[in-house]
């Protein structure tokens, strides 16, 4: 991989995350049966091992339902695992979290509906405010100048400061948002679908000022998007999900160039020309996380699929320079 | 992805204009609320400067003009004790804005702290406010103004104070409410995801967005609150004679109807003006501040 921020070069570290066979099972009743107390574990996540290295730039990507939004909640710590570790600088997230605003400093979201993560009732320079306060970034009497250099730094005029989200466009909204994620100096900025729903020039514009802010604050960024076009602009790394479960990481241009997955091939060709989102990208159904196959949960709809892939539930193991692949017979083995 | 612009230069700021700019036509839009914010500020006007607009005392009792229909001397005539009705009623204002506005803030301050204690609390708590707060109001304000007069007896701190108690249970109603939406709202995760302590959330995101749509129900029920210690001045268990209460007054009036019917008629108009401007007014401030009405912003 190119182009990495300085400082952060391929320098043996510690990763910032460390998901280790990371389970979450959400109990839910079963459907059907709305009158009865019973439930049923959903394995939202099952078995994901992750790990982000600071200053690396990761896409998630997957079919809606595969536990993206679940995995991100594990590693922001609102969500604590039910089985695995989830580790931060190598200690336990959830002690992270607990243990003071360390973690809530250094590691900042930006919500997929970012205009309803700001509370209304408060104009955008108080919204800001509110980060460098309680993380007592800069004394009070800079508050307003920090203000105005987090509104540039995103590309808003400083008069954006006594506007209120309600009266500001879609992509002004994630720009404010963003401004606020890095009011904290956050080392960790986590996005879920940070550009879906706007028009491709906001789009574009919005990518642009996401990579800009990447590389020039080496900032480690973990972002969610169901567009392969998204995850091939602004990250280097891509993780594929799918049924809860990570099928194929690696550098993006190379997983991306030739996947090893037959998940992640069908993803590819569903999306020839990287423009449009995931949309029906393969044949078959889905299985109901409440009811997993027994061997690959691709299985039933893996054009590669052996009879071996009834019977064995495929780990995630090494795939060539960076790449690693959960697949019993993957895509030109090397 | 190659069509990448220029992101530095800023996003033009869309037409919509907000804040001063829409206040400032208000008033052209709605014609029918500015003629009933002019009517209240009368009546306000009349309430402050009672003393240099009534004509007479209000409690200036004359033999000479016992039950004088409405002519030059007394605009709106006098009573059975020769009182100037207009004088009455221009110091009847201060009572029925007085007892009206201190009314509803004591309901409207239960109201929040219950409301807010059941909102947040959960569990038993909440369950045990909410039965309390729904028996409540399954009986009419009135009724239970009546039965806290009952226990605290007549006079116009007693009604101030029976008619605010009646007002809690459906203030905290919309309060509880309103918390439980505001709750699960994402700025509320986005704060917790900030490491904010849940009271400081509570001070900073939620009372903000439950205290607003508060002070617009306080606008709408001030007119309800008038109406009913009025109601409780009329029935003789509220405020006490000679006081120019405008409750009092018409009721006073009642046995004379035949031959003096300006002695309640004047006072009933006062009253019945007043609380159309007053629910005017409500609801343009309902419609204009509470977004669920304005519809898709
Ligand atoms: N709080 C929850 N309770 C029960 N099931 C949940 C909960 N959150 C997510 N799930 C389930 O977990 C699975 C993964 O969901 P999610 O992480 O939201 O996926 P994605 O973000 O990739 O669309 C889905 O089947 C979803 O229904
Ligand atoms: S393990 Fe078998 S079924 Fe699963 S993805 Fe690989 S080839 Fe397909
Ligand atoms: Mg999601």
């Amino acid at each position: 991989m190119t182009d990495m921020a300085p400082g952060t070069a391929a320098r043996p570290e510690q990763p910032v995350f460390e998901l280790l066979d990371v389970e979450k099972v959400f109990q839910v009743r079963p459907p059907g049966s709305i009158f009865s107390r019973r439930t049923v574990g959903l394995p939202a996540l099952d078995g994901v091992r992750l790990k982000v290295r600071r200053g690396a730039s990761v896409a998630l990507v997957g079919e809606s339902g595969s536990g993206k939004s679940t995995l991100l909640r594990v590693l922001l710590g609102l969500d604590e695992p039910t089985n695995g570790r989830a580790l931060y600088n190598a200690r336990p997230i959830g002690e992270m979290r607990r243990a003071g605003p360390a973690f809530a400093r250094d590691v900042a979201m930006v919500y997929q509906d970012a205009r309803g993560s700001i509370d209304p009732r408060m104009n955008v320079g108080a919204a800001i405010a509110e980060p460098l306060r309680h993380f007592g970034i800069v004394p009070p009497g800079e508050i307003p100048g920090r203000i105005a250099e987090l509104l540039d730094r995103v590309g808003l005029s400083p008069d954006t400061a006594l506007r209120y989200v309600s009266g500001l466009s879609g992509g002004q909204v994630r720009r404010v948002a963003i401004a606020r994620a890095l009011a904290s100096e956050p080392s960790v900025l986590v996005a879920d679908e940070a550009v879906s729903g706007l028009d491709v020039s906001t789009q574009a514009q919005l990518l642009n000022l996401l990579r800009r802010l990447q590389r020039e604050m080496g900032l480690t960024l973990l972002f969610i998007t169901h567009d392969l076009g998204v995850a091939s602009y602004l990250c280097e790394e891509i993780a594929i999900m799918y049924l809860g479960r990570i099928v194929e990481t690696g550098p993006t241009d190379a997983v991306l160039a030739a996947p090893a997955h037959p998940y992640s091939a069908a993803l590819r060709k569903a999306a020839p020309e990287f423009s449009a989102p995931i949309t029906e990208p393969l044949p078959g159904e889905i299985p109901s996380p409440l009811n997993l196959p027994k061997g690959c949960r691709f299985a039933g709809r893996c054009p590669r699929a052996a009879a071996d892939c009834r019977d064995v539930d495929p780990e995630l193991r090494s795939h060539g320079a960076g790449r690693m692949v959960a697949c019993l017979h993957p895509l030109d083995a090397p | 992805m190659a069509a990448v612009t220029d992101m530095d230069s800023p996003t033009p700021a869309p037409a919509a204009a907000t804040g001063p700019g829409r206040r400032s036509s208000l008033f052209l839009r709605r014609p029918f609320f500015t003629i009933a914010l002019l009517a209240t500020l009368a009546y306000v006007g009349a309430a402050v400067f009672a003393p240099w607009v009534a004509p007479y005392d209000p409690v200036q009792q004359s033999i000479d003009a016992m039950m004088a229909p409405p002519g030059p001397a007394h605009w709106l005539g006098t009573d059975s004790y020769g009182q100037d009705i207009l004088s009455r009623i221009i110091y009847g204002a201060r009572y029925a804005l007085v007892i009206g506005l201190c009314s509803v803030l004591i309901g409207a301050a239960g109201g929040l702290v219950i409301g807010l204690a059941a909102g947040l609390a959960g569990g038993w708590v909440e369950w045990a406010l909410m039965r309390v707060i729904d028996s409540i109001l399954a009986l009419p304000s009135l009724i239970m103004a009546v039965a806290f007069i009952a226990i605290l007896g007549q006079g116009v701190d007693k009604v101030v104070i029976a008619v605010g108690l009646s007002m809690i249970g459906p203030f905290a109603r919309t309060v509880r409410a309103d918390v439980m939406q505001v709750r699960v709202q994402l700025y509320i995760e986005a704060a917790r995801l900030m490491s904010i302590p849940r009271w400081q959330v509570i001070a900073r995101h939620v009372l903000p967005n439950v205290v607003f749509p508060l002070a617009v129900q306080v606008t709408i029920r001030i007119s309800e609150a008038i109406l009913v210690s009025s109601s409780l001045s009329f029935l003789g268990i509220g405020v006490t004679p000679p006081t120019p209460d405008w409750g009092l007054m018409i009721a006073e009036g009642r046995g004379f109807v035949a031959f003096a019917p300006w002695m309640s008629a004047m006072p009933g108009l006062a009253l019945a003006l007043l609380l159309i401007a007053l629910s005017i007014l409500g609801d343009g401030i309902r419609e204009e501040y509470d977004p669920k009405l304005r519809g898709g912003s």
